[in-house]
């Protein structure tokens, strides 16, 4: 915590340098941008939201206008038909996807740690990953490759069922266990009636499998064309996370607001604690690795698991995927 | 209520007054906060028994209607899942029997029969025709499943399917039927192949909830009570807070305001339990009370909530109105108390007044009378007599003190006069230088009945006597008057010192009706020669000093006492004292002096003391010894006796200083 307190505190003084000497300049060349968020409104994307509402993305020179995420409008597809110019993506995601020619780049890789888990009820008696054989797992259709590489690890065989948008077949005891984001899911289990302690979790980043998040990704076009302005969303983001993290009551308004407005569902505690678990994953496993930085280990990691899965032909030269913004 | 206040200001803290306040009010009123106490809390208990049996009826009555609805419900897709386990209609006769069922069922609001990716078409994957209500009553045929809408990963499939049961789903909105609140009942149907069970499909009842919600806001089994209605995940699906709806859960409430208990009531909710539990404040606004019953079909709960304040308004209201009455009576009761323990204490508050003034002296004050009979009045008539009799001996008192007083001064006077009866000239012959005499008299009260005389009966010879008199005070001292007289009168013509001791008894006898007597030593010395008669009447032997300084007692016939016997015989004895020879006489009063440890001064000590006395020649330093020998001896204690002493010194002829003068 105290590091990335640190590191922000050292960020956000370069920032606020950066705007007194930047505000003529910027009010002059307001470039208008456009942001895609993955999914529907939450507080997965807090930092967007607030940087916005704060107004540092005008700060930055940045006419920012916020698409609505969501199913019906995925990121990549977006991405790739210039419908957007910059979106989030799992950094899994984004390495396929990228495998299928769409031209895009990593510029600040915000998530280093993986929020999926696989949760069971105490009462299965999965209390280690052996245990796990041939029990029922539900698992996401898109979102299989790392649980899979942790069952191939452990040599485990599963009966797989495909896992909808709900947990509800997991409360109601369809599966053994089910997959979950920590900052999502995971609560809403909680949330459930389900306590802590009756429960227990598999962190996959614990074994050795961290597939770090959200990251900003832009068409490498973009990039080259604009690569100061593409770095200066990527500081205005991360000082609107810095700044959700110190007010996390006015960011979760905030994200209300947002949630509200496209009639999505969540409560405030469910985006509170959302935001709590985002701070948590912002956290670099290796403290060399500054915040928002993609560590070449982690990139390795997913595109390895990707390539054994079959879902990616080649691995891309790191340099190639990631367009450092921070260093 | 002034002359409360005054009987209380009157008796101050700790008087009586304020002490029978104090106590019988504090004791009331710890009685009446029992009593209150005991009240509230049983009505409390009572009005909580019958809130709790009021919404327990209520509620199971509740549910037992919404239960039967959808039991109801749940049996038309179960008949259509039977049927199709072991039919295999085509897709009108499909849609025919969805048709059918939808219109037998009016609240029933759309049904599919969705199948399993090529269980009813082996070429096509989405297999789910869906039929529901449209907007102005017609019935509206649709075809459920694409690439957008993979109803294979959804709950109302997905659930039953893996938990081979039927199954209601969590509730949603639905937007194609108006963003109406819905559930879904799904029933899993199978077929059989080579007598293995496969699953099909799942047949479906979408029912709007706005029904079962629109029954549970009519729950009500006190007037300030309302009900919510949450589903198997804790969500709300009915509340009269709208925000809740759907939005927030029992738990993320509970999380909200980290209320653990809220989180363990709603998951007792949740597993079906029912009870009656308190709410904190952050749940409905205020503390609160609630009771919860499942919906088992749905496995969902009802919770009815109570506002406690609402709810013991009532006993609220009676509380303050008994509160009312038991601080009215306390005043009342404060002010009886003060009055009649004011009218109690009055009387005594008057004794204690009166009874300073009498210790200040004033006997004539009015003790007042009680008319009552009780123990003050008991008091007050004790106190009258005590004081009258107090009156009474201090008149009494005051009688004998001067009684006292005068016999005291008479008796001054009688000291006097007996002191007057006696020769206190010294030295008496100051022209005789043959002999020198000294006396002494120290009575033991004012007057005493010691005595002694001296006087020059002609040119040679002086007559000394020393006496004492039975008895001590003013009779001792009268019959000394006497006997002094008439030795005087008798000694002054005898020659011999037995005639006078035989004429003065005789004298003495005569009409001794009070039979008092004395001892008497009397001596006639002829100071030219030195020749010495005496004679004894009983008295002590007197002490001869002689000139050589030796001590020893004067001999003499023992004699009778003078006043019993009228013929007693007394004998004159004869001596000759040589110059400088000293005759010593006293009184018993010398020698049985007594000290505290009640002993005698006794003969040997007088010896011994005229022994040591400096100088034995001159008869005043004598008796000066001896005085100081007996006071030393009898110490503090008081003279019992009067204590006389006479000494006479005889020097001879011309002898004074051992010049001659004849």
């Amino acid at each position: 915590m105290v590091k990335i307190h640190n590191k922000f505190s050292i960020f956000i003084v370069i920032l606020s340098l950066l705007c007194f000497f930047l505000p003529a300049a910027a009010a002059a060349e307001l470039r208008t941008m456009t942001f895609l968020p993955q999914w529907l409104p939450q507080a997965q994307f807090t930092g967007y939201y607030v940087a916005y509402e704060k107004g540092f993305y005008r700060n930055h020179g940045i006419d920012l206008k916020i698409l609505k995420g969501g199913p019906d409008f995925p990121a990549a597809e977006m991405l790739g038909k210039n419908q957007t110019d910059f979106t989030t993506m799992f950094l899994s995601e984004a390495i396929q996807q990228r495998d299928k020619k769409i031209h895009m780049v990593n510029i600040g890789q915000l998530m280093q740690r993986s929020g999926f888990i696989l949760v069971t009820k105490k009462g299965s008696g999965i209390s280690k990953p052996s245990d796990f054989q041939n029990k029922k797992v539900s698992m996401w259709p898109n979102f299989q490759v790392q649980p899979r590489a942790f069952f191939r690890k452990y040599g485990i065989e599963v009966k797989p069922v495909s896992q909808g948008a709900t947990v509800n077949l997991f409360l109601r005891g369809g599966v053994d266990a089910a997959s979950a984001m920590w900052y999502n899911e995971y609560h809403t289990i909680i949330n459930s009636g389900i306590n802590e302690d009756e429960l227990t979790t598999f962190f996959f980043d614990r074994y050795g499998l961290n597939f770090p998040e959200d990251g900003i990704y832009v068409l490498k076009e973009t990039y080259e064309r604009d690569r100061e302005l593409c770095c200066k969303f990527v500081k205005a983001s991360l000082a609107g996370w810095q700044y959700a993290f110190e007010h996390p009551d006015e960011a979760t308004d905030i994200v209300m607001k947002y949630i509200k407005d496209a009639h999505a569902g969540g409560n405030r505690v469910h985006q509170r604690w959302m935001l709590a678990r985002m701070k948590d994953l912002m956290q670099p496993v290796d403290p060399k690795v500054p915040i928002g930085a993609l560590n070449p280990r982690d990139y390795a990691t997913v595109a390895g698991e990707l390539q054994k899965s079959g879902l990616v032909q080649k691995i891309l030269p790191f340099g190639e995927f990631y367009a450092p913004c921070l260093e | 209520m002034p002359l409360a206040l005054n009987n209380l200001k009157a008796t101050g803290k700790g008087g009586l007054a304020f002490r029978m306040s104090l106590f019988i009010l504090s004791s009331t009123a710890c009685i009446f906060i029992a009593a209150f106490g005991y009240s509230y809390y049983y009505s409390r208990n009572q009005i909580l028994a019958d809130v709790e049996k009021n919404a327990e009826i209520v509620t199971i009555a509740t549910v037992s209607k919404i239960e039967v609805v959808l039991n109801g419900v749940e049996k038309v897709p179960s008949y259509l899942a039977r049927s199709l386990g072991s039919s295999k209609p085509t897709l009108p006769e499909l849609q025919k029997q969805i048709i059918d069922l939808l219109q037998t069922n009016p609240e029933i609001f759309g049904s599919a029969v969705a199948y399993a990716p090529y269980a009813f078409d082996r070429k096509a994957l989405y297999s789910a025709p869906y039929i529901c209500r449209g907007p102005y009553g017609g019935l509206v045929p649709s075809f459920l499943g694409s690439s957008e809408y993979q109803y294979f990963f959804l709950d109302w499939y997905q659930i039953p399917k893996e938990l081979a049961k039927p199954v209601w789903s969590e509730p949603y909105f639905d937007e194609g039927a108006g963003n109406i609140v819905m559930s879904t009942y799904s029933v899993p149907f199978y077929n059989y192949k080579d007598g293995k069970q496969i699953f099909t499909g799942v047949v479906t009842a979408d029912i709007s909830l706005e029904w079962l919600m629109e029954t549970i806001r009519k729950i009500s089994s006190h007037q300030s009570s309302y009900s919510f209605l949450i589903s198997r995940n804790g969500v709300f699906v009915s509340h009269p807070n709208k925000d809740f709806i759907m939005r927030e859960s029992i738990f993320s409430i509970a999380e909200a305001n980290n209320d653990n208990g809220l989180r363990e009531i709603g998951r007792d909710m949740i597993r079906g339990g029912k009870g009656f539990v308190t709410l904190n404040n952050h749940f409905a606004g205020q503390k609160s009370w609630m009771y919860y019953a499942p919906l088992p079909s749905l496995g969902w709960s009802i919770g009815v909530v109570f506002p406690e304040d609402r709810l013991f308004a009532g006993i609220g209201k009676l509380g303050a109105i008994i509160m009312l009455i038991g601080g009215a009576g306390f005043l009342a009761l404060l002010v009886i108390i003060i009055t009649i323990s004011g009218t109690i204490t009055k009387p005594l508050r008057v004794l204690a007044d009166k009874a300073g003034e009498i210790a200040r002296g004033n006997l004539e004050v009015e003790v007042p009378t009680v008319r009552s009979h009780d123990e003050v009045a008991a008091l007050s008539n004790s106190f009258n007599n005590m004081k009258d009799a107090l009156k009474e001996y201090i008149c009494n008192l005051a009688e004998t003190t001067a009684a006292k007083e005068r016999i005291e001064s008479e008796l001054k006077i009688a000291h006097t006069i007996q002191m007057s009866f006696l020769p206190k000239r010294f030295p008496p012959f100051p022209e005789k230088e043959e002999f020198e005499i000294f006396a002494a008299l120290e009575p033991a009260k004012e007057v005493g009945g010691d005595l002694y005389d001296f006087f020059l009966i002609d040119e040679e010879h002086v007559f000394f006597s020393i006496g004492d008199v039975s008895g001590k005070g003013v009779p001792a001292a009268l019959f000394m008057a006497v006997t002094k007289t008439l030795m005087k009168g008798i000694a002054s013509q005898a020659v011999f010192p037995s005639m006078a001791l035989s004429n003065v008894n005789k004298e003495l006898c005569k009409d001794n009706d009070s039979s008092m007597f004395v001892t008497v030593f009397c001596g006639i010395l002829n100071f030219k020669t030195g020749e010495l008669l005496f004679a004894n009447a009983g008295h002590n032997l007197p002490v001869l000093i002689s000139a050589s300084g030796e001590i020893s007692w004067l001999e003499s016939p023992p004699g009778f006492l003078l006043g019993i016997i009228e013929d007693a015989e007394f004998e004159t004895s004869r001596m000759i004292m040589n110059p400088g020879d000293t005759l010593f006489l006293y009184t018993d009063g010398v020698t049985e002096a007594m000290n505290l440890q009640q002993e005698f001064f006794s003969d040997p000590a007088l010896i011994e003391t005229i022994a040591k006395c400096p100088d034995q020649r001159t008869p005043e330093t004598i008796i000066d010894c001896v005085m100081k020998a007996v006071k030393t001896f009898t110490g503090e204690e008081p003279q019992s006796d009067d204590i006389t002493m006479l000494a006479l010194h005889y020097r001879g002829k011309g002898s004074r200083k051992g010049s001659i003068i004849n």
